[in-house]
Order: C-alpha cells, then sequence, then structure tokens
C-alpha cells in the first residue's frame, strides 16, 4: 500500500447531495476528518446518517458530491480501483451483520481470504490475535454468532473489521442495545484500539455517553447540511435541534461523567 | 517488504525491510518461513524497517518464535517495535484461544453420524406430529368461532398460490397434454385405433396429469415461498414477536396458508384438466384430423362419472401436504441463513416426494373402491 500525505483529511465530503424522491436528504453537506481523530456523527431519526455513511463507504452512490478517502474519490472509481479504496477501512454495522453460517473465526478470517490464501496456520494466528485484541473470551472463535451476547457481537464485528489492519474504522452505533457497563467497556476498547493502532474513527451515534467519552470533534446533521466543531463550541451552537440535544435532560446527564 | 538474513562470524544478523503490512501479508508469511535462521545468536536488527501495522507485528513475533524453537538467542539491535511487544501482550496469557470447529476423528465418524441422522429424524418426526396436532387443535377452535380465521389472509394466499400460478399452470398442462397426446398418436396409429388417443388424454389428464403437474408446480412455487417467508420471520424473531404478544402462530402464519392453498390448488386444477382436453384437441385436429365435435364427442364416450372426480378430489389433499410441509419446515429454522436454504430445499423436495407418495395411495385406494 503507498503511504499516503499526513495532511491528507482520511475522509473528506464535499456538496454532498442525496435525494430519494420527493425528499432531500442532504444538501450540499460537507464533512471533512482528522486523521488519527475519533470523529462522532450526530442527528435526529432520519435526519440521513446511515445515507452518509453508507455514501462514505461507496454503498450509495450519491446524486452530486465528493467523497474522498486518503485523497481518492469513491464516486467516479469502479471495479478493482474501488476495491483497492475498500480495502483502506474497516466498518462494523449496527447490528454486527456476522455472517450467520460462519464461525466467529471464519468471518474474521474472510476478508483477509478475499485478499490472498495464506495457510492455515497462518489464517489461525491472524484471528486468534484480532480475538485477542477485542477481549473476546478464548472459546469465542470456535463460536456461530447466533450463541454469541449481543456484546460479543459487537467485538467480533470489530475484529472483522480490523482483520486487514486498516488505518480508518467507521463504526455504526457501536454502543446501540449494549447495557451501559457493556457500552462503557466498549468504548474503552474502541479508544484503546485507536491510541494504540493509530487509528481514524468516524463514528454514527446516538449514545451521549460515547460521545463524551470518546469523540474528539463531533459533526451534527441539521437541515441538510454539517455542523462541525469540537465539543465545546457545538454546545455553545445556537440551532435549536443541538440546543435540544446537548442541553436537553439526557445531554447533561452525559456531560457531568 | 522482505527479511535480509546474514551470517556474520557466527552471528545470524536479521533484517526487516520496508513496509510490513496487512496488504503484503503474502510475501511476509513467505519470507518468514523461508529465511535462514541457523547461528549461535540472532540479532534483530529494527532500522530498515517501515510502516509496522498489526499484522506485520504477527509475523515479526512468529520469526522470534521460530528463533525460540530452533534454540536460538536472539536481541534486537536498535528499540524492538512497539508493536511487536504489544502482541506479546495480547497473546502471552490465557490458555490457548479455539479457532477451528472441533475436530472429529476417524473412527467415531460413521456411528455418529447414524446416530445422528437416527436422533434428527425421530425429533423431526415428533415435531411434525405435534405440529399437525395443534394445526388440528387450532382448526377446531377456528370452526367453532369462524371469527377466528384470518379471511383476508386467506383471500391473500388463494391470490398469491392461486390467481399468480395460473399462467404457469395452463402453458404446462396444455405442453404435457399434447405431448402425451402425441406420443399416444404414433403408438395408436399403428394398430389403426387413431381415434383412442381422446381416450388416451381424458383419462390421463383428468385422473393423473392434470391435478399431479400443478401439484409439484405448487409445491415448488409456493411449498418454497412458504418455507422462506416464515423461516425469514423466525430469523428477525418476529416470530417469537407474534408469540409475545400472544398470537397463536398456527393460527395467524399456519392455517392462512394451507387454507389458501386447499381452495387454490383445486381451482388451479380445473384449469389444468381444461387446458390439458384443450391441448388434446388441438393436437387431434391438426395431427388425426379429428374435428372438435367428434373429440367432445368421443371425450364424453372415454368419461365414466368419476374420471373428473378422481382427479379433483386428490387437489386438496396434496395442497394441505404442501402448504403443511412448507409451513413446517419454516418454523424450524433457526439461527443462519444457511438453515434457511436448507430448509426451504427440504420443503420443496419432501412436498413433491409426499404429493407422489399419496397419489401412488390413492391409486390402490381408487382400484379397490372401483372408483
Amino acid at each position: 500500500m503507498a503511504a499516503v500525505d499526513p495532511a491528507i483529511p482520511p475522509v473528506r465530503v464535499t456538496g454532498l447531495v442525496n435525494r430519494f424522491g420527493q425528499q432531500l436528504v442532504h444538501d450540499g453537506l460537507d464533512m471533512d476528518v482528522r486523521r488519527g481523530e475519533v470523529f462522532g456523527i450526530v442527528g435526529g431519526s432520519g435526519s440521513g446518517k446511515s445515507v452518509l455513511l453508507r455514501s462514505i463507504l461507496g454503498l450509495h452512490h450519491p446524486q452530486a458530491g465528493r467523497v474522498e478517502i486518503d485523497g481518492v474519490d469513491l464516486t467516479v472509481l469502479h471495479g478493482d480501483a474501488l476495491r483497492q479504496v475498500k480495502h483502506r477501512y474497516g466498518v462494523t454495522f449496527q447490528n454486527g451483520a456476522l455472517f450467520s453460517s460462519l464461525t466467529v473465526a471464519q468471518n474474521i478470517q474472510l476478508p483477509i481470504l478475499e485478499t490472498h490464501r495464506p495457510s492455515q496456520d497462518v489464517l489461525d494466528g491472524l484471528a486468534e490475535l484480532k480475538i485477542r485484541l477485542v477481549g473476546l473470551p478464548t472459546d469465542a472463535g470456535g463460536k456461530f454468532p447466533s450463541q454469541l451476547s449481543g456484546g460479543m457481537v459487537k467485538r467480533a464485528a470489530l475484529a472483522r473489521a480490523l482483520a486487514l489492519d486498516p488505518s480508518l474504522l467507521f463504526l455504526d452505533e457501536p454502543t446501540a442495545g449494549l447495557d451501559p457497563i457493556a457500552a462503557a467497556s466498549f468504548d474503552e476498547l474502541v479508544l484503546f484500539l485507536q491510541r494504540t493502532l493509530r487509528l481514524t474513527v468516524v463514528m454514527v451515534t446516538h449514545d451521549l455517553d460515547t460521545i463524551y467519552r470518546i469523540c474528539n470533534r463531533v459533526g451534527v446533521i441539521v437541515d441538510q447540511r454539517m455542523v462541525t466543531g469540537t465539543l465545546d463550541e457545538i454546545e455553545r451552537n445556537d440551532h435549536p435541534w443541538i440546543k435540544e440535544y446537548f442541553h436537553g435532560a439526557r445531554g447533561r446527564a452525559g456531560r457531568r461523567q | 517488504m522482505h527479511l535480509e538474513s546474514q551470517l556474520v562470524d557466527g552471528v545470524r544478523e536479521l533484517r526487516p525491510v520496508g513496509a510490513w503490512v496487512a496488504a503484503v501479508a503474502p510475501d511476509l508469511e513467505r519470507t518468514v518461513a523461508e529465511c535462514e535462521l541457523g547461528g549461535e545468536r540472532a540479532v534483530l536488527d529494527s532500522g530498515a524497517l517501515g510502516p509496522l501495522d498489526l499484522t506485520g507485528a504477527w509475523f515479526l513475533h512468529r520469526l522470534e518464535q521460530r528463533l525460540t524453537a530452533a534454540g536460538v538467542a536472539h536481541a534486537w539491535r536498535g528499540a524492538r517495535p512497539e508493536a511487536v511487544a504489544f502482541t506479546d501482550t495480547l497473546l502471552d496469557g490465557g490458555g490457548p484461544i479455539e479457532t477451528r470447529l472441533p475436530p472429529r476423528t476417524a473412527g467415531e465418524r460413521p456411528l455418529d453420524l447414524i446416530g445422528r441422522w437416527t436422533v434428527r429424524r425421530s425429533s423431526d418426526l415428533r415435531d411434525a406430529l405435534e405440529f399437525l396436532g395443534r394445526i388440528y387443535f387450532v382448526l377446531g377452535g377456528a370452526l367453532l368461532r369462524p371469527a377466528r380465521l384470518r379471511f383476508n389472509s386467506v383471500v391473500r394466499h388463494v391470490y398469491e398460490t392461486g390467481i399468480q400460478a395460473i399462467p404457469i399452470v395452463a402453458l404446462i398442462a396444455f405442453l404435457i397434454s399434447v405431448i402425451v397426446a402425441y406420443i399416444g398418436a404414433q403408438e395408436l396409429r399403428q394398430f389403426g385405433g387413431d381415434v383412442f388417443v381422446v381416450d388416451l388424454v381424458t383419462v390421463s389428464v383428468l385422473r393423473e396429469l392434470g391435478v399431479l403437474l400443478t401439484a409439484i408446480i405448487v409445491a415448488g412455487r409456493s411449498g418454497s415461498a412458504f418455507a422462506a417467508e416464515i423461516g425469514v420471520m423466525r430469523l428477525n424473531e418476529e416470530v417469537d414477536a407474534l408469540r409475545a404478544i400472544g398470537v397463536n402462530v398456527v393460527e395467524v402464519l399456519v392455517l392462512p396458508r394451507i387454507l389458501g392453498l386447499m381452495i387454490a390448488l383445486p381451482l388451479l386444477t380445473v384449469i389444468a384438466d381444461a387446458m390439458g382436453l384443450a391441448g388434446g384437441a388441438v393436437l387431434s385436429w391438426l395431427l388425426l384430423d379429428i374435428p372438435f365435435n367428434q373429440f367432445l364427442v368421443r371425450m364424453q364416450d372415454a368419461m365414466a362419472s368419476t374420471t373428473f372426480w378422481a382427479g379433483l378430489l386428490k387437489a386438496p389433499v396434496f395442497a394441505f401436504v404442501i402448504a403443511l410441509v412448507g409451513t413446517f419446515r419454516g418454523i424450524q429454522v433457526r439461527d443462519s441463513s444457511r438453515e434457511l436454504g436448507r430448509l426451504t430445499t427440504v420443503a420443496v423436495v419432501e412436498s413433491i416426494f409426499l404429493v407422489l407418495f399419496v397419489d401412488a395411495v390413492f391409486a390402490v385406494a381408487y382400484w379397490e373402491f372401483d372408483f
């Protein structure tokens, strides 16, 4: 992999427009993620967080705008070139999206097997490394996703996302559906991995505890555009929805910690 | 992204060079596996090492393990990369980790398979009987209180399994009957008995072919659809949600499908019969110069009073079997998408088999009762 100029933002979205029929979801949305930060995407239900994430991942083709990963515009790429860019990032989906007919270890090995065919020995070693990296118990590798608890599914999904050692990690609602203790320990895990592996993390989340604990900067989707800033800056923003979100009862509870 | 190995005065010098990252993992695997390690002791030099990620660090860790296993003491010149130290902390401590399914030993395999198969079959049978019992129970309740019959749902299934299947059923019945008439004509012509083609087509279509073909098409179309629909609902926990609301799953999901198909299949059979006779008539006219009115007269002579009903009577029974197998296999789906595929396949194969089996039973029974 060619070394990337550290000055280039790992994710840059400019002038993104997404429209479904009559409904305008994004209207000239801009977003910049800095290298090595944890960036949180926040927005109300139906504000287009998932569509934004799918556009960045190259799963949805926007009506207009540029989506750059490490300076390469995804929206004009096809085939092998697009696949190359997709190897730069790892992603976890909201419900884990583990392949239900494969064991956890096989789930982790699948992205590796898509790029080359190492010996079974190496495959097992790499799967073991990733299983331990995300703090799954030692017997988890041979289990099927249906045998895992919610927290373990999230960790297994994270292990699969990290299978190819990407420098960029996307997390969709990483703590949704977890109890507060499991959610807090998942936050710590993400923070630990982000520091030790020097990852850039982009997460869509509703969890204010997560935002206050691990996000360096936040992008709020309001009125089809994004307002970006550090938490302090966002808290001072006058937009009514942002005020309600960060200064409502739940927002205050999150900030107190 | 390779490993330089040199022997200097009995000291093995190892220099990882370039980027050791996941993208070049195949090269790393080869270079670590093939590298010469012999020597009194070894020195690892991180001077020329470029970017290093966790996969690369794991291969360096593996290199160190190979050195230790070969009994070669080793040390790093320059700093030991942090990432390698990190893999140490991850991998040391804690027992060995399971990454594969527990292997089966060769000796116990055949016995193991027979045992598993027996247990699975017997529990399948028990489940199927229980399922059947629950259906009769719900059906009995519904007959006492017809409001419990989901009328809208039944109508939907009549539409989906019946009305939408008309074109394919009609086409296949027409073509099969043309084929039967054509082959019959070829054979019967040798005896000068061309006109018996009409008897052949009439009896075979009305008694067997019409209903059997329809049932097989419907088993492929709707039996699989039932299993897949209910199976996906199982995987989405929709079935559990229904149970939690206090809804009887058999009443909402199973019974409307069974009743719908039991209404649709006889109707489809009538259409298949008509199209089959039409196919025979068209072929008789084109190939044997038997005009339509003569075909009709001959057809009525060939038909006993029971011929039509002998076929039609089987249709609701076939429908019950197909719907029962489809819904039963759907409800059995759990855990994974692979199960869904497997059980959908099983539903189609079993329902076609059972349809043919029941048809054989009917044939024997009709013979005994001279129907």
